[in-house]
């Protein structure tokens, strides 16, 4: 996507006395300047070895066994990782309930909320530290995780603080309890950003927290532990136990656990249900989805574009709320296309250390198989692959920003979760044909609706089985909002009051 | 009555000011940023529209322009000077023999509060003593009030007059104020024929802004598309520092490509800018800073 040469030198004759034929009306966009590397260069320590955080303190696992966590944008080894087995869990799960009953679940409210604004503040000071860690486990730009990831962290454990000692009000006329102690296991698409969702609003409430950070991405949950020592906050309030499937499982299986807060595939969800089912322990998924983002002719095109952006290549297209179904009014098809091929054709793929850089590695290599399958699948299928040209990396797991025209509502890539920067585009005629279409996944996650007229937003915002429709914007994400889905994208909502509930008994 | 030869296109300000905002976040750096502080000089126009200018003013102007910088830095002129019209003579005086063009702001600038015969007549006037550009701005009061055939009508009749010569359209967004308006401003003039579409006359704050230049940047590639013509582009007024103008760079080069990076098609109305520039450039060249008192007034 770096141009080779510099346009400077080249002065035109004044161009506009001739037009330029139809069929050589390209632009060079990107073309005129050469953005040098600018790596983000904070230091950050990184460990060889990393324990487990079980009751204030990093512990050998009694597993014995560890993992080892890359950076996936040059596949070189970060760090060795503790392993939990069963035992070990049963141990994270044991301190937590010693701390739920004798410390945190009695401790006055207004206590609990000083101890999380001290966290909010702490993450703040090591927010560029905890950015750069994300990025180099993760492979998600430094932009991304510098401008949305930490902010947004550090908010959320704002924004719980604020409610620990006003949950009278946010229950009027009821008295809220805790649960108890809360299972959580997190994805590895917004690592640190997913540890905040679960351990913020289960803090303030009075419950204490066994989290499983993803097998790929456990360094920032890790050193979010260290935050926590800091921060004096009480042994036992929150462990942090790292490991693969077997270890959620041995999670969801013990009957310690009072929650289990999961956000994943939906297939791992619908393991979780089955086991949990008929126990009385109280579950809440968040999961995949497929969400359309419907754009109306009389939508600003321009910024409608932008939204499309933001909605499949935000972080590789490795979010749950991606709208990865493009939804275009059939009178605006061609403008929006030649609009999304002009504006893919800046987007610059590489290092995620680069400040300059807009897309950053794909997590894993079986995320990437996995991307690589399902494209596959959409050109053999005969939907007509959109990619600009530009050189990946040798090193490491890249996947260029693509898009699918021609794309059926029968194509896999049109229901299935690519969790990748792959758009299928579908066009429609009428609100109502737009309506069906968005609705016909079984998913319902999220969604987008551009239009200048305010009325339509209302109206079709209200048909959508999405629990999360953001209007002419996308990717857009508070704490005060809560956020959650329908259907086989899940159950329970984070964010705002309505993230406090699925954390309390309510009398 | 007032029926738009094209279709009205709307904006979304959220969008549109989050898009602006991501192009101060490319970094340009070493003998790239060299490249561009360097075609950021060869895109200004140097201006001066004071009451109390004079011909030796604006030989100070002219002479600035003509060279702006030491030999050693190698630094190209100025694109053009811009004037009031009872100066254009003496400019073109000045630059003569020089690649620097002479632009006069014309048209009753800057409220275009007149009768249309005296628009014409000023034009005229500027174009006869040799002015190589017309800066025209256009009736926000009858913009506003929905005007727009006569906004339309008066450009169209500027652009007669110019004979010619160059015609930069002023909408002076900080009086339209909304995106809608700019970009509604933006598609009038280029289909009434001017050669470049300007934001503002640097009377009036804010001046230009990466958003509204956004806007019209967007308006000038649709057009492109659409006849294949290339207009240019001149942000003018509020453009302070070197940093600033390498934002405008960044997002002209991701927003119409490299095919606009010259002085043919895109400028900066400025008069500080030009020595924050120049400073960048010593210290690009030399590896340190000098004082402000080594870089002349314009």
């Amino acid at each position: 996507m770096k141009s080779k040469r510099n346009a400077l030198a080249t002065v035109h004759p004044n161009a506009t006395a001739h037009a330029i034929p139809a069929d050589q009306r390209r632009l060079r966009l990107g073309e005129g300047l050469l953005y040098a590397p600018s790596p983000e260069t904070t230091p950050v320590k990184i460990d060889r070895e990393y324990g487990l955080f079980i009751d204030g303190e990093f512990r050998a696992p009694a597993s014995g066994k560890s993992f080892v966590t890359i950076n996936p944008a040059n596949e070189k080894k970060l760090a060795r990782v503790a392993e939990a087995d069963a035992a070990d869990v049963d141990r994270a799960v044991k301190a937590a309930r010693r701390a739920q009953e004798k410390v945190w679940g009695k401790m006055p409210a207004r206590e609990r909320g000083k101890y999380l604004y001290r966290i909010a503040r702490l993450i703040q000071e090591h927010s560029r530290e905890l950015a750069v860690l994300e990025t180099m486990d993760g492979g998600k730009t430094i932009k991304e995780s510098r401008d949305i990831d930490l902010p947004l962290v550090a908010a959320h454990f704002f924004y719980y603080a604020g409610w620990a000692d006003k949950l009278d009000y946010a229950f009027p006329g009821r008295r809220s309890r805790p649960v108890g102690v809360a299972g959580q296991i997190i994805p590895w698409n917004f690592p640190l950003l997913m540890a905040a969702w679960k351990l913020a609003p289960a803090l303030a409430t009075g419950n204490t927290c066994v989290l499983k950070p993803a097998e790929t991405t456990p360094l920032t949950a890790l050193h979010l532990a260290r935050i926590l020592q800091e921060a004096d906050l009480p042994p036992g309030v929150v462990n942090i136990v790292t490991g693969a499937g077997e270890t959620g499982a041995a999670f969801v299986a013990h009957p310690g656990v009072d929650k289990i807060a999961f956000t994943g595939s939906t297939e791992v969800g619908k393991r979780i249900a089955a086991t949990l089912a008929g126990t009385n322990r109280k579950l809440t998924l968040e999961l995949g989805g497929k969400a359309a983002n419907i754009v109306f002719d009389d939508a600003p095109l321009e910024q409608a574009v932008e939204g499309i952006v933001a909605g499949i290549y935000f972080n590789q297209g490795h979010v749950c709320c991606a709208g990865s179904r493009l939804l275009v009014q059939e009178s605006v098809y061609e403008e929006v296309i030649r609009r999304l091929r002009d504006r893919i054709s800046t987007l610059r793929v590489g290092d995620p250390l680069d400040k300059n850089t807009d897309i950053g590695a794909i997590n894993s290599k079986a995320q990437l198989a996995k991307i690589h399958e399902l494209v596959a699948s959409g050109v053999e299928e005969g939907a007509e692959l959109v990619q600009p040209r530009c050189r990946l990396p040798e090193a490491g797991y890249w996947f260029p920003p693509s898009f699918f025209t021609g794309v059926t509502a029968a194509h896999r890539i049109a229901r299935e979760e690519i969790f990748g920067p792959v758009l299928s585009v579908m066009t429609f005629r009428t609100p109502e044909e737009a309506l069906e279409r968005a609705n016909q996944t079984p998913y319902g996650l999220s969604a987008g609706v551009w239009t200048d007229k305010g009325s339509k937003i209302f109206k079709i915002a209200a048909k959508l089985r999405a629990g999360v429709v953001w209007a002419n914007t996308y990717n857009k994400f508070d704490p005060t909002a809560p956020f959650g889905g329908y259907k086989e994208s899940g159950f329970g909502r984070e964010g705002g009051l309505h993230g406090l509930l699925p954390y309390v008994s309510l009398n | 009555m007032n029926t738009l030869p094209f279709p009205r296109r709307s904006v979304d300000q959220v969008m549109t000011e989050e898009r602006a905002a991501a192009f101060t976040k490319r970094s340009i750096k070493a003998d790239s940023k060299l490249a561009a502080l360097k075609l950021a000089i060869s895109m200004m126009d140097l201006t001066t529209l004071e009451g109390k200018d004079t011909p030796g003013k604006v030989a100070h102007l002219c002479r600035k322009a003509v060279s702006p910088a030491e030999p050693r830095y190698g630094v190209p002129s100025c694109a053009a000077v811009c004037v009031y019209p009872n100066m254009v003579a003496a400019a073109k005086a000045f630059t003569k023999g020089t690649p620097v063009k002479v632009a006069a702001v014309a048209t009753a600038f800057p409220s275009g509060l007149m009768p249309l015969s005296v628009k014409l007549e000023d034009t005229r006037l500027a174009v006869e003593d040799g002015a190589d550009e017309i800066d025209m701005v256009i009736d926000r009061g009858a913009f506003l009030r929905g005007e727009y055939r006569q906004v339309f009508d008066e450009i169209a009749a500027v652009k007669e007059a110019c004979r010619g010569a160059h015609l930069k359209v002023i909408f002076e967004t900080g009086e339209l104020q909304t995106y809608d308006n700019v970009r509604l401003a933006a598609d009038l003039a280029i289909a009434a024929g001017a050669d470049f579409i300007k934001t503002s006359t640097g009377k009036v704050s804010p001046a230009a802004t990466l958003p509204v230049t956004l806007v019209m940047l967007e308006a000038i590639r649709d057009h492109f598309y659409k006849t294949g013509v290339r207009i240019g582009m001149k942000p003018a007024g509020g453009i302070r520092t070197a940093k600033e103008a390498l934002a405008y760079l960044v997002m002209l080069n991701e927003t119409l490509g490299a095919d606009w990076m010259t002085p043919a098609l895109f400028r900066f109305g400025a008069s500080s800018l030009a020595n924050d520039v120049l400073m960048q450039i010593a210290r690009l060249v030399d590896g340190r800073y000098q004082s402000a008192n080594y870089f002349s007034l314009p």
